[in-house]
C-alpha cells in the first residue's frame, strides 16, 4: 500500500492526491473488476449508438475508436468523451463502488471449493465479452480470433518459452487441424460436392464437433513426431531447420491435394465456432496448460531448457519430456487450427505460411516466454494493436515491428515473463488482512 | 554384495585414453575418495558410472544391476546421486523446485493428473514438498524456499546442488569437489553437512577432491589417479605415505 504510512517529504501534493485516488483499487478483486466491465459494457449497449450519434459518430466505434480516430481525425474529441463516459469512468467507479461487496464475495467463496468460484468468474468474463462482441459483427469474428490466438500461443510458448527450443513449425500444426476438423465436419454435415451428402443430421454437429476437434489435435500431435523424433536427438539449432522445413511441406501437401481444394481453399464448414464454443475451449486451453507447466512434471521442461544434463542425472527423462510437451503442444496448435477453420468457414493452404508463423513468433515474444499471462496478453495485445492500426494500411507493418525492437530492447523476454500464474491467488479476496501475508 | 562394482573400465576420447582399466568397489555406507592431478579422468569416471559417457570396454554393477547400457536417468532413478565440478544448476527455478524435481521418477500421477490437476497430483506435489523441506533442512538450507538460485552465494548453491541429489533417495552419492571454490569458514560447514548427511541417511559417498585436508578427514579409502590410471589405493595414511602419490600429486620432497 503507497498511501499508507508517511510520505517521504517532497512530493507534490499531485502525487499524493494521485495516489490517494489509486489507492483503494490495490483492494479491488476480481470479481470487482468484472462488475466494473460488465456495468460499461452494459452501458454501451444501452446508450453506446446514442452517444455515438450525439458526439457526430456513425456508429458505435468498433475498437474503442482508433479505427474512426486514425480515417477522421476531427472526431478526436468525441471518441476521447465517448470512451470516458463509456469505458474508463463505469469501470473505475463501478470497481471502486463493488469493492467492499466483491471482497465479501470472494471472501465467501474461498469457503467453498475452488471450483465454485472459477465457474462464477469464467461465467462472468463470458457474459462480459459477450455483451462487448454482440454489439456489431466484427467484434464478435475479432473476439473468436484473439481467442484463437491466445490458445496458438500458449501451445507454442510451451516449446518455445517453457522448453527453451526454437521451434518454427506452429502453421504446419494449424493447418492439419484445420483440415482435418474441417474434414470431418464437413463429410458427416454438409452436403458437399466432392466429400458427398451429409451422413449425419446436421442436429448432431454441436455434440460431434468437440470430437472433430480432438481428432484434428490428434492428427497434428502425430504429424510433430516426424519433427520431434529426428530433432529431439540433438540440440540446438536443428528443431529451427527442420521445423521450418515441416511448416514447408505440410503447406505444399494441402496445396497439391486437389480433393481438398488445392492453393484454392477447403470451405463450407458449418457454423459450429460460435462465441461461447471458442471461449469454453480457450478456458479449457488455458486450464490444462496452465497445469501441466505448474506440475514437477511441466517443471522437468524448464530444468531440460535451463541444464539438460543436470535433469538427466535428477532422474528426469529428459526425451520424453521433450515428446510430450512437443506432442501436447501440437495438440493444441491442431485445436485451435480446427477452431480457425469454423470460424472462418473457410481455410486454405496460404494462410499457413511464414506470415503466420511470424505472427505467432511475435504474440510470444511480444507477451513473454515462460509464462501463461504473458501469451494471453501477447495473443490480445498483438491482435489487438493489429487491428487497431489497420487503417494505417501499409504503415502499420512499420509500426508494429518496430514495437516488438522496443520490447525486445527494453524486456529482452517479452513484457510478462517468468511469471507464474496461479488461479488461486488471482481469484482471492483482496482484503486488508489477506494483503498484510 | 558391493553397492557399486565398476571392472575394467576404459574409455578412449578419440585417440586420447581417458580412463584406462580402472577397478573400483564400495560397500553401502562407505565413505570413499578419489584423487588426482587435473586431468587425470577424475571427473570422466564420474560421468563414465552416471551415464553420460559409455565406457568404451569394462561393465558397471550398480546394485546387483548391470547399468552399462543405462540410459542417464534411469540410473540416478537406481539410487545414484552426483553434484558436478561447475555448478549445474537450473537457473530460472527456484530452490524447492529444483529439490522437488529430483523426485520426478517417485511421480505417480501421470499426464492425467499434471493436465487434469487431479487430487492425487494435489497430494502428491504437497508429499514431495513436505519431503524436499525435510531435505533442505538436513542440508540447512531450509529458508530459502521461494528464493531463485542465481541469487544465491556460492556456498548455498553447492548445497543446493547437495540437496537435490539427496532428493533422489541415493544409495550412493557422487561429489565432483564439493569444496572448490570455497573458503575455509564453508568448507568447515561443508565437512559437517557431508558428516551429518552420512550418518543421519546412511549413503555412501565418492568424492572428487583436491583439498588433501577434506580427503583425509572424511575418507575410509582413497584412490588415486594419474593419466587415468591408478597409481594407488589405500587408507588415508598409506596414501600420504605412498612415493608415487608424492611424486606424482603432493610434489616431491625439497632436498637442500
Amino acid at each position: 500500500m503507497k498511501a499508507t504510512g508517511s510520505l517521504p517529504a517532497g512530493r507534490s501534493k499531485f502525487k499524493i492526491y494521485r495516489d490517494k485516488l489509486l489507492a483503494p483499487y490495490i483492494q479491488v478483486p476480481v470479481l470487482g473488476w468484472l462488475a466494473g466491465l460488465l456495468i460499461s459494457t452494459l452501458l454501451e449497449t444501452f446508450i453506446g449508438p446514442y452517444l455515438a450519434m450525439v458526439l457526430g459518430m456513425s456508429d458505435v466505434p468498433a475498437l474503442f475508436g482508433f479505427t474512426v480516430v486514425l480515417k477522421q481525425p476531427v472526431l478526436i474529441p468525441g471518441v476521447i468523451i465517448y470512451l470516458l463516459i463509456i469505458y474508463v469512468l463505469p469501470i473505475a467507479i463501478g470497481a471502486r463502488l463493488t469493492k467492499s461487496l466483491a471482497n465479501y464475495i470472494a471472501g465467501k467463496l474461498q469457503q467453498y471449493p475452488f471450483w465454485i468460484s472459477a465457474v462464477i468468474h469464467i461465467v462472468l468474463l463470458y457474459v462480459v465479452i459477450n455483451t462487448w462482441a454482440v454489439m456489431n459483427d466484427y467484434r464478435v469474428l475479432l473476439a473468436k480470433l484473439i481467442m484463437i490466438a491466445v490458445i496458438v500461443t500458449l501451445s507454442l510458448n510451451v516449446i518455445n518459452g517453457y522448453m527453451g527450443e526454437f521451434s518454427c513449425s506452429h502453421p504446419g500444426f494449424i493447418a492439419l487441424g484445420a483440415y482435418t476438423a474441417s474434414i470431418i465436419t464437413v463429410l458427416f454435415f454438409v452436403n458437399d460436392s466432392v466429400l458427398g451428402a451429409a451422413l449425419l443430421p446436421p442436429v448432431l454437429a454441436p455434440f460431434l464437433f468437440p470430437v472433430a476437434l480432438i481428432l484434428g489435435g490428434l492428427m497434428a500431435s502425430l504429424f510433430s513426431l516426424l519433427v520431434a523424433v529426428p530433432a529431439f536427438n540433438t540440440r540446438g539449432d536443428y528443431l529451427a531447420i527442420i521445423s521450418l522445413a515441416f511448416t514447408f511441406i505440410i503447406k505444399s501437401l494441402l496445396e497439391n491435394l486437389q480433393i481438398f481444394g488445392g492453393a484454392r481453399g477447403f470451405m463450407n464448414q458449418p457454423n459450429l465456432a460460435t462465441l461461447p464454443v471458442v471461449f469454453l475451449w480457450t478456458v479449457l486451453a488455458v486450464w490444462i496448460i496452465n497445469n501441466f507447466v505448474r506440475s514437477t512434471l511441466g517443471k522437468a521442461l524448464n530444468a531440460v531448457r535451463d541444464n539438460e544434463t543436470a535433469a538427466n542425472a535428477m532422474t528426469v527423462d529428459t526425451k520424453k519430456t521433450k515428446m510430450t510437451a512437443f506432442m501436447f503442444a501440437a495438440f493444441w496448435a491442431g485445436i485451435a487450427g480446427g477452431l480457425f477453420a469454423h470460424v472462418m468457414r473457410y481455410v486454405n493452404p496460404g494462410s499457413f505460411g511464414i506470415k503466420k508463423l511470424a505472427e505467432v513468433l511475435a504474440m510470444v515474444y511480444f507477451g513473454g516466454l515462460n509464462s501463461v499471462i504473458g501469451s494471453i496478453v501477447g495473443a490480445v495485445g498483438f491482435n489487438l494493436l493489429s487491428e487497431m492500426l489497420r487503417p494505417l494500411e501499409i504503415f502499420k507493418w512499420i509500426i508494429i515491428p518496430l514495437l516488438l525492437i522496443l520490447v525486445m530492447i527494453f524486456r529482452p523476454t517479452g513484457l510478462i515473463a517468468f511469471k507464474d500464474f496461479d488461479p488461486k491467488k488471482l481469484l482471492r479476496a483482496k482484503n486488508k488482512k489477506e494483503e498484510d501475508k | 554384495m558391493p553397492l557399486l562394482y565398476v571392472e575394467h573400465m576404459t574409455r578412449f576420447f578419440g585417440g586420447l585414453r581417458a580412463v584406462h582399466d580402472y577397478n573400483f568397489k564400495i560397500e553401502p555406507g562407505e565413505i570413499h575418495g578419489l584423487i588426482g592431478p587435473n586431468g587425470a579422468g577424475k571427473s570422466t569416471i564420474f560421468n563414465l558410472i552416471t551415464g553420460v559417457y559409455k565406457p568404451t570396454e569394462g561393465s558397471i554393477h550398480f546394485r546387483g544391476k548391470n547399468i552399462i547400457k543405462y540410459p542417464s536417468h534411469k540410473i540416478a532413478a537406481l539410487g545414484l546421486g552426483r553434484t558436478f565440478q561447475n555448478l549445474r544448476l537450473w537457473r530460472h527455478m527456484s530452490v524447492l523446485d529444483h529439490i522437488k524435481m529430483a523426485q520426478f521418477s517417485q511421480i505417480t500421477y501421470g499426464l492425467i493428473g499434471a493436465f487434469f490437476d487431479t487430487k492425487k497430483r494435489n497430494q502428491q506435489e504437497e508429499e514431495n514438498t513436505e519431503k524436499a523441506i525435510k531435505i533442505m533442512e538436513l542440508v540447512g538450507i531450509g529458508k530459502l524456499t521461494d528464493q531463485l538460485v542465481p541469487n544465491l552465494p556460492y556456498g548455498l548453491q553447492r548445497r543446493v546442488e547437495i540437496a537435490r541429489a539427496l532428493a533422489i533417495n541415493p544409495k550412493l552419492l557422487l561429489l565432483d569437489e564439493p569444496t572448490a571454490g570455497m573458503n575455509s569458514e564453508e568448507l568447515q560447514d561443508l565437512v559437517n553437512v557431508i558428516r551429518h548427511i552420512h550418518d543421519k541417511l546412511g549413503v555412501a559417498i565418492l568424492l572428487i577432491e583436491h583439498r588433501m585436508k577434506f580427503v583425509m578427514d572424511l575418507c575410509e579409502r582413497i584412490q588415486t589417479l594419474d593419466f587415468g590410471e591408478v597409481i594407488a589405493e589405500g587408507s588415508p595414511e598409506e596414501i600420504q605415505n605412498n612415493p608415487r602419490v608424492i611424486d606424482a600429486y603432493l610434489g616431491k620432497e625439497v632436498k637442500i
